[in-house]
């Protein structure tokens, strides 16, 4: 069995994980599992490095030779690493990265911290895009009293910015 | 701040003075963050490393919490002295093996440490002693926000925060705390404790050496997901579930005491009779027998001022805190092992023979304290 690290030597410390019921195993050779420091049980190696191993595998959608503008990465360097290559790799690779974040993580959107100086236009964006659902769902029922309405909220918002 | 008065101080996280410090041995909260418009460390040029590594150092080192820091490239550090950072938790072993592009940067009371070009271009961490989750986790916010006014972050508007690993994605924060169970290990009531945790999608992780029990009855706890809980919430829920297992822990230990008074101070007088008597002591035997005897300060066993000694011991007696203290070039694993085993004899010393009369053995428990 080789070392899920490197790749190319004989695993000889073996880690087993249960996350969600679910078991996954890590087969890691000497050098490796020495270098990630996860024979130190008091370090917080293993809190990091686990959750990153055999992230790549669940890869499935895309092209393998699409190539990220803004890097040059492809989705074949992602299956190799498990890690990406510049931000902008998530809207290259977003479809491939989809199913995999949904299996991670279970949701898709996050709900946490913002920096401060983004704060504005991102909740100004998802009020434009809830807005927007909310009219053309009013047109579809022909409710144009509550479209006018809908319709003056975001030209509002829109001068707003 | 240099290398050597780094060393020589104390770190706080070896200070068992934290909240339910007996069974929770630290707490640490790290934020990953990248900047935006830059390739991420590992699929980064050289230059670019360099490039970002300007840009993000000045600003860390402005940070008020960094009055008086420690601070360095990677290059500039002999591989024994990262080493030693390794082993004080206030740099990775993946930033120990970094060298040109990379830096570290760690407050004075090492509390906090922020890695430039790990996997991420800022890995910033806070480790509190004992269960302090909510309080790491508010200080590093402090400084992550202090941050965000000179850095651009790469956030994107429905992913959050951007991270070289899309296990980061999202909040970018993993929370754990390293907790010392012997009790649940020897009533063997772990797996049901560690299968329970599971399935509300916490990871707990043991380090399992030859048999079935995790070394030194360590054991972490942490968040697995990143994406789509707000960062409140995650550490609320992670002090939930820690708080609950020390409940576990401690009936365990009543029980324990209850049932086989005989059994657990057995264990603890041997792990005493050999750490004071060995005369080479592996690594992986000292941790085991020490966390018997931090069981045994616990109970009463021992008077409660030694506990830092053993903490003390924990640290200095792993491999290159060995090699910092020894006298001579480069020790061989045998001569770490006769150097271990000095110093714990020669600390051990100072403890007084274990005492049964302190140990309370409790009162038969109420029903409902035996089975949680």
């Amino acid at each position: 069995m080789l070392c899920d690290v490197c790749k190319t030597n004989q695993a000889t410390v073996f880690l087993t994980q249960i996350v969600d019921g679910k078991m996954q195993k890590v087969n890691l050779c000497e050098a490796c599992s020495k270098e990630k420091g996860v024979t130190d049980p008091l370090s917080f190696a293993l809190v990091d490095l686990l959750p990153g191993l055999g992230a790549e595998a669940d890869v499935e959608k895309g092209a393998d030779v699409q190539h990220c503008p803004a890097c040059g990465f492809t989705q074949a360097d992602f299956k190799k690493t498990g890690r990406l290559g510049c931000p902008v790799c998530y809207d290259t690779f977003a479809e491939g990265l989809g199913g995999l974040l949904k299996a991670m993580h279970r949701r898709t959107a996050h709900t946490g911290k913002i920096p401060a100086r983004l704060k504005r236009n991102i909740e100004m964006g998802v009020r434009r895009t809830q807005l927007q659902r909310d009219l053309d769902k009013a047109v579809s029922e022909e409710n144009y009293e509550n479209a006018a309405l809908l319709r003056d909220q975001l030209r509002e918002l829109e001068q707003a910015k | 701040m240099n290398i050597s008065s780094l060393f020589s101080s104390g770190s706080e996280r070896a200070r068992s003075d934290g909240p339910h410090h007996q069974i929770v041995i630290s707490s640490r909260v790290r934020l990953a963050r990248n900047l935006s418009g830059h390739p991420f460390p590992g699929w980064a040029k050289k230059n670019d490393r360099l490039q970002i590594l300007e840009l993000i150092k000045p600003p860390v080192e402005a940070l008020p919490e960094m009055e008086g820091a420690f601070s360095s490239y990677l290059q500039e550090l002999s591989a024994l002295e990262k080493q030693v950072l390794v082993e004080r938790h206030l740099i990775s072993r993946e930033h120990a093996a970094k060298s040109a592009g990379s830096a570290v940067v760690i407050d004075k009371p090492q509390s906090l440490s922020i890695m430039i070009n790990e996997e991420d271009h800022l890995r910033m961490q806070v480790l509190r002693p004992g269960l302090q989750l909510r309080n790491a986790f508010q200080a590093l916010d402090k400084v992550d926000s202090t941050l965000e006014t000179k850095l651009d972050y790469a956030f994107h508007p429905q992913l959050g925060y951007l991270t070289a690993c899309p296990t980061n994605v999202g909040t970018g924060m993993r929370a754990s705390a390293m907790i010392h169970l012997p009790g649940l290990v020897l009533s063997e009531q772990i797996n049901q404790v560690i299968q329970a945790i599971n399935k509300i999608g916490l990871a707990v992780r043991g380090l399992y050496g030859e048999g079935t029990e995790a070394m030194g009855n360590l054991f972490q706890v942490s968040n697995q997901i990143t994406l789509g809980e707000p960062e409140e919430e995650i550490i609320s829920q992670l002090n939930k579930v820690i708080e609950r297992i020390i409940e576990n822990e401690e009936n365990a230990r009543l029980i324990l005491l209850q049932k086989k008074p005989g059994t657990l101070l057995d264990n603890i007088g041997r792990a005493f009779g050999i750490l004071s008597h060995a005369y080479a002591m592996p690594s992986k035997e000292a941790l085991n027998l020490l966390s018997f005897l931090k069981l045994g300060v616990d109970i009463g066993f021992f008077p409660t001022e030694r506990q830092d000694d053993i903490d003390d011991l924990i640290m200095v007696t792993q491999p290159a805190h060995l090699q910092s203290n020894a006298s001579q070039q480069k020790l061989s694993p045998e001569e770490r092992d006769t150097l271990r085993a000095e110093i714990i004899r020669e600390k051990l010393k100072a403890f007084p023979n274990p005492n049964t009369s302190k140990v309370v053995i409790p009162r038969p428990p109420t029903e409902d304290t035996h089975h949680e």
